[in-house]
């Protein structure tokens, strides 16, 4: 390929820009045209296209594949969201904004919301703090580091319902094994099942302990990148382990929390298997006073217990909505969270 | 029937929390995708129905919940008919094998060719008959009891489902238990207490005040389908409406919610873990019984001794479940499954399969065989169980009227009396929340 030739000298930038990577297109377009007929200039026209467009063919994939199986469902939902339509019988009167008001009114959609976003909490900001020590302590020079590596992503290699299952049995209400070490150090058992905030942390727990070693491995990686002179110079200055950690090693990894910052909202509030294996039997939707549903299992319950998909697809919608938002609120609290340390760090 | 535990699952418990992604911003839209995708998406579609090329074999799959006793039956259908090979897919429990369903006949394809129904929602499936095969056929007029071919019949003289087992309940206890509280422990003077609830209850708090930390029965949900079953109109009045505010329905519910307080509940929720974890933990005395429940208590409770089961049921008597087999529409080869499906519930069949797992045949003439009435049971002290049994169908007197909404308002008055025995509401609070339930239905 031509441009090849001047990636070699000239800016690595201006070479990436489609329209300037022929090397001096100038000269070329004129010398084709004066030495052969059209056939040339046809060829040429055809190289330029090739530079021009070729990146968006060899990218389009994705985006025709998320057209296919994204967009459509989304908009599909939404149209599904404001008709009458049955599980079995399928679409019915058109009701306007009818199933998204019975969702609001509907006593369990805040208790829903309020689950999910304590779960949320009880799991992501825990699990976010524990995979950055886990982080930091996997990035000193540990004696077979790749063990200890490969060791902390185990638990997100078994299945979340088998960890559900697990999980619920351990936190069994009356024979679960939790209750019954309670007892022999001499504390009084905890109704897992039925308070709600005791079940929050069970099902919290569920989600850190499969997610934790994973994040960490992230913010691993990020860690490996960051220049080591920097720790050099931190050390010359005084600083101890745990001050270049904070002032060198988390604002230096900035992008990377974000993104797990993020995704572990997204999965945070889109929470599913776990509390529905948490349920003590599949006839119950989050507890017998919906102590733990979340806003996917309201969908679940109003789309397959209900069987009414215009309320389910109303409330995917408002899940869509609760979720943009907050994930719109944790990126703007992790950036002042990254302006905040580098400020301190000027000072 | 009802089911064991909660163990398996399927299509729903494959979507977990997605995480991973190239991009920011991609992570997010397409997870978010994924969040509504959820309620677009119509489950797995597995279509291992197909088969039957010209020369080859018919396949046909039939689905079924719990245990249905059928694994020998289906190894000799397939050794006598190389033609139509069956295939079994079991599931745990109705709960499932509900959730399955309902998801498959929205998505229009993945059901097996026969699928097993539980007594108690086939009023559901009779309402949506467009989505079954009418299996109407005269030759088998008269095979099953009246009620049980009266309940897969639809409004217009469709018959939707055959009939497998029935559920004719009596009382399954434990006698050394009983031996310890100072009551009686021989069957027929242990039926002598408990006549009726007033009695079952009684004895039960003379139980409870000498063997503190053992419940009189087995769950509060359990003893409520006993008691419901013998309730004309529980949830629906004969035309279908609901009516849930009834003073018989009010009654069972504060008999139930008051014995809570009186200890007679192991105020566990029937097929939870920790319920089933209760029968090797002596959690209770006694439980309302129908013949396929014995197959869960000797499961449940390997290696306990002391069961035994008496020939008397509170109140007279009570079906209590008993399932169906039906022929979605979506099935590839209708003719197949219904020739198998009439083969299999058919009195010598169903024989073999009480024989199995104590699964009570609702065809007439299963009912006179010595194989049924000389059967007995060897984990319950080798009780009669096949003529106690008899005697309990013979007893039942009322079957309750179950429109379309029944298995929903039931599953509705089941979580209010959980709310009530786990302690998160009072009986009141928990009596408000199942009548807005069921609003929603």
């Amino acid at each position: 390929m031509p441009h090849d030739v001047e990636v070699k000298t000239g800016d690595a930038a201006q070479a990436a820009s489609p329209g300037s990577s022929s090397p001096d297109p100038h000269d070329v377009r004129l010398s084709a045209r004066r030495t052969s007929g059209p056939r040339s200039a046809w060829r040429q026209r055809l190289s330029r296209w090739d530079v021009r467009f070729s990146p968006y063919v060899y990218i389009s994939p994705f985006f025709i594949l998320f057209l296919i199986v994204g967009m459509f469902p989304l908009v599909y939902t939404a149209v599904v969201s404001v008709y009458d339509w049955s599980l079995i019988g399928g679409k019915g009167e058109f009701v306007g904004l009818q199933n998204y008001r019975d969702v609001i009114e509907n006593p369990y959609f805040l208790k829903s919301a309020v689950n999910t976003i304590s779960i949320f909490l009880l799991s992501s900001v825990p699990q976010i703090l524990m995979s950055l020590a886990l982080a930091g302590l996997l990035d000193t020079a540990l004696r077979g580091a790749t063990i200890w590596r490969m060791g902390v992503l185990l638990p997100f290699v078994v299945a979340p319902v088998a960890v559900g299952i697990i999980f619920g049995s351990l936190f069994g209400d009356r024979y679960g094994l939790i209750n019954e070490a309670l007892g022999w150090v001499g504390l009084p058992s905890v109704a897992w099942h039925t308070d709600r905030l005791a079940s929050h942390l069970a099902i919290a727990t569920m989600v850190n302990w499969r997610w934790t070693g994973y994040n960490a491995l992230i913010l691993l990686a990020a860690m490996q990148s960051v220049p080591r002179d920097l720790y050099d110079a931190a050390a010359i200055d005084g600083a101890n382990r745990f001050r270049q950690f904070t002032s060198i090693t988390v604002p230096s990894i900035k992008p990377t929390v974000v993104f797990v910052v993020i995704t572990s909202t997204i999965g945070g509030l889109q929470i599913f298997a776990e509390p529905r294996m948490f349920d003590s039997t599949l006839a119950q939707n989050g507890g017998s006073d919906r102590q733990f549903s979340t806003m996917t299992m309201l969908i679940y319950d109003f789309g397959w217990h209900l069987r009414d998909l215009g309320r389910a697809s109303a409330t995917a919608w408002l899940l869509f909505l609760l979720i943009i938002v907050i994930a719109l609120g944790n990126y703007v609290l992790s950036r002042r969270f990254g302006t905040l340390t580098k400020a301190r760090r000027r000072r | 029937m009802e089911a064991l535990s909660h163990l398996t699952q399927e299509a729903l418990v494959n979507r977990s929390t997605p995480r991973p992604a190239r991009h920011v911003a991609l992570a997010a839209v397409s997870a978010l995708v994924l969040s509504l995708g959820l309620a677009a998406c119509g489950g797995d579609a597995d279509s291992d129905s197909d088969g039957g090329s010209a020369d080859g074999p018919v396949e046909i799959t039939i689905a079924t919940f719990n245990e249905f006793g059928y694994e020998d039956l289906i190894t000799e259908w397939n050794a006598a008919n190389p033609d139509i090979q069956v295939t079994q897919k079991k599931v745990g429990t109705w709960d499932d094998a509900k959730e399955n369903l309902y998801t498959k006949l929205a998505a229009g394809s993945g059901l097996s060719d026969i699928e097993a129904i539980e007594g108690d929602a086939m009023p559901a499936m009779l309402a949506e008959s467009d989505a079954f095969v009418d299996l109407t056929d005269p030759e088998l007029d008269g095979r099953w009891l009246d009620f049980k071919a009266a309940a897969a019949t639809n409004a217009d003289g469709q018959m939707i489902g055959y009939g497998t087992d029935a559920g004719p309940e009596g009382i399954c206890y434990r006698s050394d238990l009983f031996k310890k509280a100072g009551l009686p422990t021989d069957r027929d003077e242990v039926a002598a207490l408990m006549g009726t609830w007033d009695d079952y209850f009684a004895t039960g708090e003379e139980f409870v005040s000498k063997v503190p930390g053992t419940a009189w029965y087995d769950s509060t949900g359990g003893t409520a389908q006993a008691m419901l079953n013998q309730v004309e109109n529980p949830f629906e009045q004969s035309d279908n409406t609901v009516d849930v505010e009834n003073p018989e329905l009010e009654a069972v519910y504060a008999t139930l919610t008051s014995n809570v307080e009186k200890g007679l509940s192991t105020q566990l929720t029937q097929w939870s873990d920790d319920w089933t974890a209760s029968f090797q933990k002596d959690g209770f005395a006694t439980m309302a019984c129908p013949g396929w429940m014995l197959g869960v208590v000797s499961g449940n409770a390997d290696g306990v001794e002391g069961w035994d089961f008496a020939n008397v049921f509170p109140g007279g008597g009570g079906n209590w479940g008993g399932s169906f087999l039906v022929v979605p529409k979506q099935s590839e080869h209708p003719d197949e499954a219904k020739e198998f499906a009439a083969w299999i519930t058919a009195p010598e069949q169903q024989v073999k399969a009480f024989q199995a797992i104590g699964a009570f045949p609702s065809q007439v003439e299963a009912l006179q065989t010595p194989e049924v009435l000389d059967m007995t049971n060897e984990f319950f002290n080798n009780a009669p169980v096949g003529q106690i049994l008899s005697d309990r169908a013979a007893a039942i007197t009322v079957q309750p009227y179950k429109g379309p909404k029944y298995s929903d308002i039931l599953q509705a008055f089941q979580a209010a009396l959980v709310r009530v025995d786990d302690g998160s509401n009072t009986p009141e609070e928990s009596w408000e929340t199942f009548l807005s339930d069921v609003e929603q239905l």
